[in-house]
């Protein structure tokens, strides 16, 4: 029992505790899950260190037999990539407890309960590396978002809450098929294992067989993602949650589907990732571009942030099947940075909203007159997602750009179109909402970010300008993971970029 | 063996089970007449469960001496002892909702416990049957007590309407499986299951005639677990019957007649049994498209259950088709898993349902978890077990089922009933949605939980969340039981 199993079974327990609270106490229940998972946070950042010596393999792994039969072991491990993502999840599930201490004001208790379930699930997702564990967390995840968006959303919360349940659920049944055919052939369901086994080729697939099992698990994943075009249940879930449900959705969720195609999809499948790529990266590009252009015309800020979302998403998928290092590196860097800043948008749209009770752009207007450092913060949150250079989302998207571009030119000058677009529609939103006469009932009701607010974005703020400026903390241990990733698929054949090269980028 | 006129001790043990519940009873039948007030016929309540409980018992005792009885007519052994143990504790569970319920009711009477352990004495019976006569009458002894249960409120419309068509279709479906008998008894000159293996191995007059007669003994069989084409009386009688009767009835016979069908076909006819797989598949495919999509519109929620309990009959179809020790280790857990949680959400209906079962439909789940937030949570347990989602005893059943299918290479049905699960969930996710997305519509005050209820409720959910972590529980018995001796 190692410390990261520790963090995994802490949320789960916190659940457990905080449903056990007397329920009239709405005060205690905030106060405990609060203190609780920034304790869990903090504890989280002991994991840091020795990750970050060695972060080419699992570290924290324990490996302990489940049940017997079938063989499925309780293995977990972290790796420079899924270090950085329970971060975040450790990191934004205290942020959205301290964001909802107002907003939430009937069955508080669930709620928060809720929430720390969430979290239990996604650390779970980002460190098993047993097939059916990975299974079980990633399963495990859907149950308290439907309830968040369900119990706590605005007027349409059901039909976002099933729809989004179904989704997810038609794609993971497919996955889990996938799984059990590898398990009746090779076995196991242990990870590294199967990793092995098919280095070693005493696990070998027939092409028909790769590439049905690679489209079951992308489906799955795609689905999360979410690619064009299965991306129709993110504005609805999006739009209907409550902000913190919409900060865990955009900022931690989305990652699991593409943690899911770099952790599984590419290992394990090199052939028909690569053979794949191509229809793949036409989906992320029209992705890209669709999405911008829908946000560009969207009158609901929310839904506005949600197909930037999509857009945004579009980057990764392109950068992990560009399959060149830089598109790794890029990928995992705009799943970082994308978490932080959309998870910042999402989280000032509420204040907005907690201020306001509207989500449409046109009910607002001069906002920076009466809350100067709420238009501050914004304006930084937004240049940060619109991919501004010094601040986090440029330095992914820049790697995704240079590693498409090593693939094919083209696919670099259509995705940077969506860069070009997001300046426009952010900036237009922010033009909108903030700038231009102050209606009176804007007037009224806008006050400028309190204490409790300004401890919610903070930490983003500093996070943002520190991944940044400062991308080597967190690349070196990113690249060397997603290096053992391409030498393990030697999918960057296609590329002309050396091996040397490779090998010295992010060093 | 030469047939002797007295049994051997150890035959009789190999059939204590059903001695013991015979025995009880007739004791209570003849006890009841000497209670005439209301009030004091509690106490046969207790004295069934007693009873049940030394049935239990005398399931370990059968176990403990395996073997054949009475001519090779019954068989004790670890698959027998595993249906038993399940049939018995689903009808422990029935006899713990029954009491508060039939007080509701004003119905009171001994007689519902006497004919509940009646029934089980002829499940108990098909779990053990080496016969195809034995299968017979342990299958009527079993659903003749079970046509009265169904319609046990004597004035209540709802409820005779579900026993006159249990009563009829069973009996038509019996009259199909006996039809089979007698041709296979006609062709093979046996109805034991082992020599009727032996007598096909010979060579039979005409392979034509047995595979009419298994495809017979297939319709009786289809009907009573509620396969399509023959799943028409399910929603129907599940709707009618008093609620706890439902979730028996959903749980212990269906699954005995799984036993039956899983031991008649592998013992007597596994030379067949690649014949039969295409019509199992199209079978299993049909009974979950059918259940799931038809549930899918139901605003009763007895009638709901009772269509999932049909989708559901599909699933464990696909691990019968698997046709495998695997298939059918995975057919027993999911059995016993799914006999824990459908009863779990029967008992809930049971107590929500409130007197005269008036408040059965989705609109009265409105707002439940506000109003009564522990029966919600149990609830929400049971319909996420039965969609399926991890860390209950429901994902494991459904995750071993189509393990043994794709390790029999059934490919196309394992992704198309899992995406049949994914469709389940649509309905399951109704209840969760009304119970916790809606606000109450009600004002009437919360009645309290009887204790038998509450029981069983937290019982049945215990149970399912300990197999969704720790299915081996289960699992390890259904594997080393679920090869049969051929």
């Amino acid at each position: 029992m190692n410390l990261l199993d520790i963090l995994i079974a802490a949320p789960l327990l916190g659940f457990l505790i905080t449903l056990m609270l007397p329920k009239g106490n709405a005060g205690l229940v905030k106060l405990f899950t609060l203190i609780f998972s920034i304790g869990v946070f903090a504890a989280s950042l002991l994991l840091i260190g020795p990750v970050l010596e060695r972060p080419a393999v699992m570290t924290w792994v324990t490996d302990a037999p489940w049940i017997g039969t079938p063989a499925i072991r309780y293995h977990v491990g972290m790796d420079g990539v899924s270090l950085w993502l329970v971060l975040l999840s450790t990191l934004l599930t205290p942020i959205s407890i301290l964001l909802s201490w107002k907003y939430i004001d009937h069955r508080v208790k669930e709620f928060f309960a809720f929430l720390l379930l969430l979290e239990f699930g996604l650390i779970g997702v980002f460190v098993a590396v047993d097939l059916f564990l990975f299974y079980v967390f990633w399963e495990v995840c859907l149950v308290p978002m439907y309830f968040l968006i369900g119990i706590w959303g605005h007027d349409r919360r059901i039909y976002a809450a099933v729809k989004f349940f179904l989704y997810t659920m038609v794609g993971s049944v497919l996955m889990l098929a996938a799984i059990l055919y590898i398990y009746s052939k090779a076995g196991t369901f242990d990870y590294p294992a199967l990793l092995l086994m098919m280095e070693s080729g005493k696990f070998t697939m027939t092409h028909l067989e790769e590439t049905l099992l690679f489209l079951a698990f992308f489906l799955a994943f795609a689905i999360k993602v979410p690619l064009f075009p299965l991306h129709t249940w993110l504005p609805d879930a999006h739009v209907e949650a409550p902000t913190a449900g919409s900060v865990m959705l955009a900022a931690v969720m989305l990652k699991m589907g593409t943690y899911g195609l770099l952790r599984f999809c590419l290992p394990m499948f090199p052939n028909a990732s690569k053979e794949n790529a191509n229809w793949i990266v036409v989906l992320a590009i029209t992705g890209i571009i669709f999405g911008a252009l829908v946000a560009l015309v969207q009158p609901n800020m929310k839904k506005l942030v949600a197909y930037s979302s999509v857009s945004h998403l579009g980057f990764v998928v392109l950068g992990l099947f560009s399959g060149n290092q830089w598109g790794l590196d890029g990928a995992v860097y705009v799943m970082l940075a994308h978490g932080i800043s959309t998870g910042a948008l999402f989280m000032l749209v509420g204040f907005l909203y907690e201020r306001q009770h509207s989500l449409e752009i046109k009910d607002y207007g001069g906002v920076a007159t009466p809350a100067p450092w709420l238009s501050t913060v914004f304006l930084v949150t937004t240049l940060a997602s619109i991919g501004m250079p010094m601040l986090n989302n440029f330095v992914g998207e820049f790697l995704v750009l240079q590693g498409a571009s090593q693939i094919n030119i083209w696919w670099a000058v259509f995705a940077a179109t969506g860069v070009i677009l997001s300046a426009c529609y952010m900036l237009w939103m922010y033009q909108r909402t903030f700038f231009g006469e102050t209606p009176d009932s804007v007037k009224h009701h806008m006050h400028d970010l309190g204490a409790r607010e300004w401890a919610c974005i903070v930490p983003l703020l500093v996070l943002m300008v520190w991944m940044g400026i400062a991308a080597q903390s967190f690349l070196p241990s990113i690249g060397a993971s997603n290096k053992t990733i391409i030498d393990r698929t030697a999918l960057q054949t296609k590329s002309t970029t050396t091996h040397a090269e490779v090998s010295n980028h992010g060093r | 063996m030469d047939a002797k006129f007295f049994p051997q001790t150890a035959e009789l043990l190999r059939f204590l089970p059903e001695i013991i519940l015979t025995i009880a009873g007739t004791l209570l039948l003849v006890l009841e007449g000497f209670k005439k007030d209301e009030d004091s016929r509690s106490v046969i309540s207790t004295l069934a469960a007693i009873s049940i409980g030394l049935a239990m018992y005398g399931t370990v005792v059968a176990y403990d001496n395996p073997g054949m009885a009475f001519s090779n007519m019954l068989v004790s052994d670890g698959f027998a002892a595993f249906f038993r143990l399940v049939v018995l504790g689903v009808g422990l569970l029935t006899v713990l909702c029954s009491t508060s319920y039939l007080e509701r009711e004003k119905s009171n009477s001994g007689e519902f416990y006497v004919l509940l352990l009646f029934s089980l004495a002829g499940q108990c019976l098909m779990a053990a049957a080496n016969e195809l006569i034995m299968v017979f009458i342990g299958l009527e002894v079993s659903s003749i007590a079970s046509y009265i249960l169904a319609g046990y409120i004597r004035d209540d419309k709802r409820g005779n309407e579900s026993s006159l068509k249990y009563f009829l279709l069973g009996s038509f479906a019996t009259a199909f499986l006996l039809y089979g008998v007698a041709w296979v008894y006609g062709m093979t000159g046996s109805t034991n299951l082992q020599e009727i293996r032996v007598a096909l191995d010979k060579g039979v007059p005409s392979m034509t005639m047995v595979s009419a007669a298994v495809g017979l003994m297939l319709v009786g069989f289809a009907f009573k677990i509620s396969a399509a084409p023959f799943q028409v009386w399910a929603p129907d009688v599940y709707q009618g019957a008093p609620a706890p009767v439902s979730g028996f009835l959903s749980a212990g016979p269906k699954a005995v007649a799984f036993a039956v069908m899983i031991r008649v076909f592998q013992t007597a006819f596994g030379s067949l049994m690649p014949k039969l797989e295409p019509v199992l598949w199209v079978m299993a495919l049909a009974t979950m498209t059918i259940g799931n999509f038809a549930a899918m519109w139901q605003n009763n929620i007895k009638r709901m259950l009772g269509y999932s309990s049909i989708a559901h009959a599909g699933y464990v179809l696909v691990a019968v088709t698997s046709n495998s020790a695997t298939g059918t280790a995975a057919a027993m857990f999911y059995l016993a898993a799914y006999g824990m949680m459908n009863y779990g959400a029967f008992a809930i209906v049971t107590h929500v349902a409130g007197k005269g079962e008036e408040h059965v439909t989705l609109d009265h789940m409105k707002g439940l978890s506000q109003r009564q937030p522990a029966v919600a949570a149990l609830l929400t347990v049971f319909l996420l077990s039965l969609i399926g989602v991890p860390l209950t005893a429901g994902f494991f059943g459904k995750f071993y089922i189509f393990k043994s299918a794709i390790d029999s290479h059934m490919y196309w049905l394992t992704a198309l009933g899992l995406l049949n699960s994914a469709v389940a969930a649509y309905y399951y996710l109704r209840v969760l949605v009304v119970m916790y997305m809606h606000e109450s519509e009600s004002t009437e005050p919360v009645e309290a939980i009887p204790g038998g209820l509450k029981i069983t409720m937290w019982l049945t959910a215990a149970m399912t969340l300990v197999l969704g972590v720790f299915p081996g529980l289960v699992l390890d018995f259904a594997t080393k039981f679920a090869v049969l001796n051929k």
